[in-house]
């Protein structure tokens, strides 16, 4: 699956975070500045890698900003905002890419 | 070596700072020494007036040189200008490596940062560091090693003759030309001056400085001018909006309520709570609303308190007003109300001394039933830290933490299970500020666990409906809701250490170093 433009999801609140994607040059490019960084750091990346693989994206500069979110809320906005760089609104691409 | 609540303390601190490491909150008792005293320049002339010029002629007075260790309090919080007013005056002159010794730090002292970074000061002995201070500490910055120590523990090192103050500086809401000083009445009212007793009897040289000079004599003095050397009038020493707050609006969290109420029950439901009990609590959300269901349940059972003791906020001095507590024992005013509750005759100012040092014939902590604190971190083995951020850096003060709850009969933590992703209850603490030893209770949002140590209050709660927990069972849960953290990296380099109120070290805090994600 392609990134095909800059798109956003996310907010800065506490116990959420905004990620930002953007077509990659070949590769996963992943930057993370967290609240939690030292005691989560790993596991968010891993969630991250993990929740791209699922929806087939290799290709991806993807950072985002973490207040603290859960996993279940960072794999949500990491989905939420590789829909939107595809232009799919309505049903964005919950739990994976399309079948 | 390994001490008595499992920290890793390197033989080096120990030889650098000559301490042993901490083997139990009772190690010393009995322990015998001789005070230490300080040096005094007699006046015996008539001239009748200490008033000097301005900061910078006092310190010439007071002969400021190199290396010298610096008394302040920090009863105006947020709001002080003395520090600041200090430091930057000595930097002007050129002076280095001074020692802060204070009651205790805050953001109000974020300016310091360029002192430490140019080495005017280059050693801080303080109950904690909040703001810059702490981040520029957690980096480094410092040249020597930033000592943590309670305030019943800074007293200690100060009684011992561990720290010689050389010029001690009082500010001082009001006081007359001869330096008698009241921590009350002024533009910069802060109710009392406990912190800064022990700097005032000594301190080799004791400035007091104020920005309300009154006719003699200032009476009662809560410092005497017997103590004092020279007197200084500046404009301002602090900023009254940020000395004393408006009482903080009772909390409508419901979250904190169910901890506070959680908190009433396990109180009511203990042998300690019969008439003519003692408490204290401190000044966040859930124990001040705890303060406040506790009082309706003291009117309904006709229960008196015999004295409450702070840190006081308008809810301890509510009780004062609705003749529930027959005295307060006031070392600290958080709010306004409990500045204009100073004048009561039932409330008592104490000196730190009094309150909490573990060094003196018995201090008032000791005869406490019950104290209600916070902490950022409690671990399995019931160890808090107030100190040092789940990030690693320092981010907190001691305060009385360590010695109330060694004091007390009763210690109850509550903590909220979660601050966003980071959990209270865990494996490891960051840093160990209070021993698991004088922490009895621990409540939380999800449950409430007893220290295995105190089967006594375990039988006590026998029939008590509340959700009683293992402390492993709720660091579980917070683990199956956010996930097992990973222990902070530290450089090896020692900036601080966590001085154990008896001056044992408890804990050392250790530089910060940059995040990196593994197997990269």
């Amino acid at each position: 699956m392609e990134i095909e433009r800059p798109a956003m999801a996310g907010t800065l609140e506490s116990s959420d975070c905004q990620v930002t994607v953007e077509p990659g040059d070949g590769r996963i490019d992943f930057t993370l500045e967290s609240a939690v960084i030292n005691q989560y750091g790993n596991q968010i990346r891993k969630v991250v890698f993990e929740t791209l693989s699922h929806l087939g994206v290799d290709n991806i500069k993807i950072s985002m900003v973490d207040k603290g979110a859960l996993d279940c809320t960072i794999k949500a906005r990491v989905e939420a905002a590789v829909s939107r760089s595809m232009d799919q609104f309505v049903n964005a691409l919950w739990g994976g890419a399309f079948e | 070596m390994i001490n008595a609540v499992g920290r890793e303390i390197p033989e080096e601190i120990l030889k650098i700072t000559g301490k042993e490491p901490f083997k139990g909150n009772h190690y010393f008792d009995g322990y015998e020494y001789k005070k230490d005293g300080p040096s005094t320049r007699c006046v015996i002339n008539s001239e009748g007036s200490k008033l000097v010029e301005n900061i910078h002629e006092v310190l010439v007075k007071c002969g400021i040189q190199d290396g010298m260790t610096l008394g302040f309090h920090h009863h105006f919080r947020d709001g002080d200008y003395v520090v600041n007013m200090v430091m930057e005056e000595i930097h002007n002159m050129g002076i280095k490596d001074i020692t802060i010794c204070a009651s205790s730090l805050g953001k109000a002292h974020d300016k310091l940062v360029e002192f430490i970074e140019d080495g005017t000061i280059t050693n801080i002995q303080s109950s904690g560091v909040r703001g810059k201070i702490g981040r520029a500490i957690s980096e480094g910055k410092l040249k020597g090693l930033a000592v943590m120590r309670s305030h019943g523990g800074r007293v200690r090192a100060i009684e011992t003759g561990e720290v010689r103050i050389d010029i001690a500086f009082i500010g001082s809401p009001t006081c007359d030309d001869y330096g008698n000083c009241r921590g009350i009445g002024g533009k910069s009212d802060c109710g009392v001056l406990s912190y800064s007793m022990v700097d005032a009897d000594y301190a080799d040289k004791v400035v007091a400085i104020t920005d309300c000079l009154v006719p003699f004599p200032n009476f009662p003095a809560h410092i005497s001018m017997t103590k004092v050397d020279y007197v200084v009038v500046v404009d301002e020493i602090g900023n009254p909006d940020k000395i004393a707050t408006g009482a903080a609006k009772p909390t409508t969290d419901m979250r904190k309520l169910m901890m506070a109420d959680y908190c009433t029950q396990f109180v009511v439901n203990t042998p300690y709570f019969k008439d003519g009990f003692s408490y204290q609590t401190g000044v966040g959300g859930a124990s001040i609303a705890s303060t406040i269901s506790l009082s309706k349940i003291m009117k309904e059972r006709n229960i008196r308190m015999k004295f409450g003791v702070g840190g006081l906020t308008k809810p301890m001095c509510d009780l004062l007003e609705n003749n529930q507590v027959d005295a307060l024992l006031d070392t600290q005013d958080f709010d306004l109300n409990a500045v204009e509750s100073v004048i009561n005759p039932r409330h008592f100012r104490i000196s730190a001394g009094e309150y909490a040092d573990p060094f003196n014939k018995g201090a008032v902590v000791n005869k406490l039933d019950f104290v209600i604190l916070a902490a950022l971190e409690v671990d399995v083995n019931f160890n808090c830290n107030v100190v040092v951020g789940s990030d690693g850096i320092i981010t907190g003060a001691q305060g009385g933490h360590p010695d109330t709850a060694a004091g007390a009969k009763c210690t109850i933590v509550i903590a909220p299970l979660l601050q966003g992703r980071i959990p209270a209850i865990c494996t490891d603490v960051t840093t160990v500020t209070t021993p698991g030893e004088s922490i009895d209770v621990v409540i939380t949002d999800y449950g409430i666990a007893v220290n295995p140590r105190r089967q006594d209050l375990i039988d006590a709660m026998k029939n008590v409906d509340l959700p009683f927990k293992t402390i492993e069972e709720l660091r579980d849960i917070a683990y199956s809701i956010v996930g097992e953290p990973e222990r902070v990296q530290f450089d090896d380099k020692v900036v601080g250490i966590i001085e154990g109120r008896d001056g044992t070290v408890m804990d050392v805090v250790r530089k910060i170093k940059k995040f990196e994600f593994s197997g990269e």
